[in-house]
């Protein structure tokens, strides 16, 4: 049976690992790729790291930093930040990238997912939503959930599906940021409307929740930030928590 | 020492890291004498199994390949490229291996992709020497080998049962992806660089 996925996701700015990282046997917790096999070790069934650098130099520096990984890590990875363009994938993917996560360059250009499908295959690409209820609707937002947008997220996300995304990374900017839990009736909506793998974020603060988004919204992956960064929740004893449930996980 | 066929499907830098970590030299397969070179040699593949066979073709190897008598490892794509023929582009591909690729199918009430890390039932095979069963491995994919107790050394189940591995004299082929699998992927590499025959 597969396995429902666990997924710490960073933030990385100019090559660098940003968020309070405190593992005690951590002797550098802005370096990715230490952080990546500290997790890795751990039991973290992928990562996802997410580019927030606003320089003309990122590309560079993110591609130094993905080579950097990918020659230690031995689980996939994920990375999202900046792609507009068919030649930030490639470089991406060339330098050991396993998907590429695209936001607000596919809502201003909806044929970019199209395109990457038919260049690199629909597994390499991770649309990412962030979703927030305005009005009695679920309304997509860009800009880390600042600005809001004319789609409603149900529709972007079937016409994403179509469009040849692989998966979607479905924030809820309602429920990120508060550990209150998953936005699992959400979550749970849009996963019955779509037969592509879906990642839930945004909102989790104990084992609980994750036990709560794969049984009630039966989603395929998990992903959180600070509850793992901060050490509030290690991944080994979530797995096991989870196996305890009946939940299908990789110890 | 690996040769790993270099015809432009897919990404290899994981691959290569991998065998780099592990302390197996690897080299580049392009052209025919390219393949004298090396003890064991490496079919990786990501993408469509239709444009990949024609990208094989393209570099003049397909003949060679099928000739070979060290060890050959076909990794996801790379693996179905050894079959008959694959759904996906309606291909007729190398035949190497007497079994068919085909589609998974969503009436089963699955998602497409099979994306994520699954239970691996391997036989008494030296490709599988130290894996348990039911160890997890790394999948990303569309279309699946059909379940042949001839040439199965390693099912897994996805809606149905299917090859997640399969030998067929000095040919292997993985539908997962050793490089991404862990300590577990590390193994096959490290028992594949270790295969002799």
């Amino acid at each position: 049976m597969l396995s429902k996925r666990i997924i710490p996701c960073l933030d990385v700015k100019d090559g660098r690992t940003v968020k309070g990282v405190n593992f005690v046997d951590l002797r550098d917790a802005g370096d990715p790729v230490e952080l990546a096999a500290q997790y890795a070790q751990q039991g973290a069934d992928e990562l996802v790291f997410l580019d927030i650098t606003a320089t003309h130099e990122r590309r560079k520096t993110m591609i130094e930093m993905v080579k950097s990984v990918a020659r230690q890590l031995n689980i996939p990875f994920t990375i999202g930040g900046g792609i507009t363009e068919l030649a930030d994938a490639e470089a991406l993917l060339n330098a050991g990238a396993d998907k590429i996560s695209i936001n607000s360059a596919a809502v201003r250009n909806p044929k970019l997912i199209e395109e990457l499908a038919r260049a690199f295959g629909v597994q390499f690409v991770v649309l990412a939503v962030d979703t927030k209820y305005v009005d009695g609707k679920n309304r997509v937002h860009l800009n880390g959930g600042r600005l809001i947008t004319e789609l409603e997220t149900e529709n972007w996300i079937k016409q994403a599906e179509d469009l040849g995304a692989g998966e979607i990374l479905l924030t809820s900017m309602d429920h990120d940021g508060t550990k209150a839990g998953f936005d699992c009736g959400l979550l749970g909506k849009i996963n019955q409307m779509i037969n592509i793998p879906i990642i839930a974020s945004g909102g989790a603060g104990s084992m609980e929740h994750f036990t709560e988004v794969f049984q009630k919204a039966n989603v395929d992956a998990a992903l959180a930030a600070s509850v793992f960064h901060y050490g509030e929740i290690l991944i080994p004893d979530l797995k096991q928590e989870l196996k305890r449930n009946h939940i299908p996980v990789r110890i | 020492m690996i040769g790993i066929v270099n015809y432009g499907a897919g990404n290899i830098f994981s691959l290569t890291a991998a065998l780099a970590r592990l302390n197996v030299e690897y080299g580049m397969v392009n052209t025919e004498a390219d393949l004298e070179k090396y003890s064991h040699i490496i079919i990786p593949g990501v993408g469509h199994a239709g444009t990949a066979m024609e990208k094989l073709k393209h570099t003049g190897l397909v003949a060679a390949i099928k000739a070979l008598t060290k060890p050959v490892l076909g990794i996801c794509v790379g693996m179905q490229l050894i079959t008959e023929h694959s759904e996906e582009g309606d291909a007729e591909l190398l035949s190497i291996v007497p079994v068919k690729t085909k589609k998974f199918d969503k009436s089963l009430n699955i998602k497409i992709p099979h994306m994520g890390w699954n239970a691996v039932n391997p036989q008494n095979n030296p490709l599988f020497e130290g894996v348990e069963d039911n160890t997890q491995f790394y999948f990303v994919h569309s279309y699946f080998i059909e379940y042949n107790p001839t040439f199965d050394i390693a099912s897994a189940g996805y809606g149905l049962k299917f090859s997640a591995a399969v030998q067929k004299d000095n040919f292997y082929g993985v539908q997962f992806h050793p490089e991404k699998s862990g300590k577990a992927g590390e193994q096959i590499l490290k028992n594949f660089s270790n295969l002799s025959l």
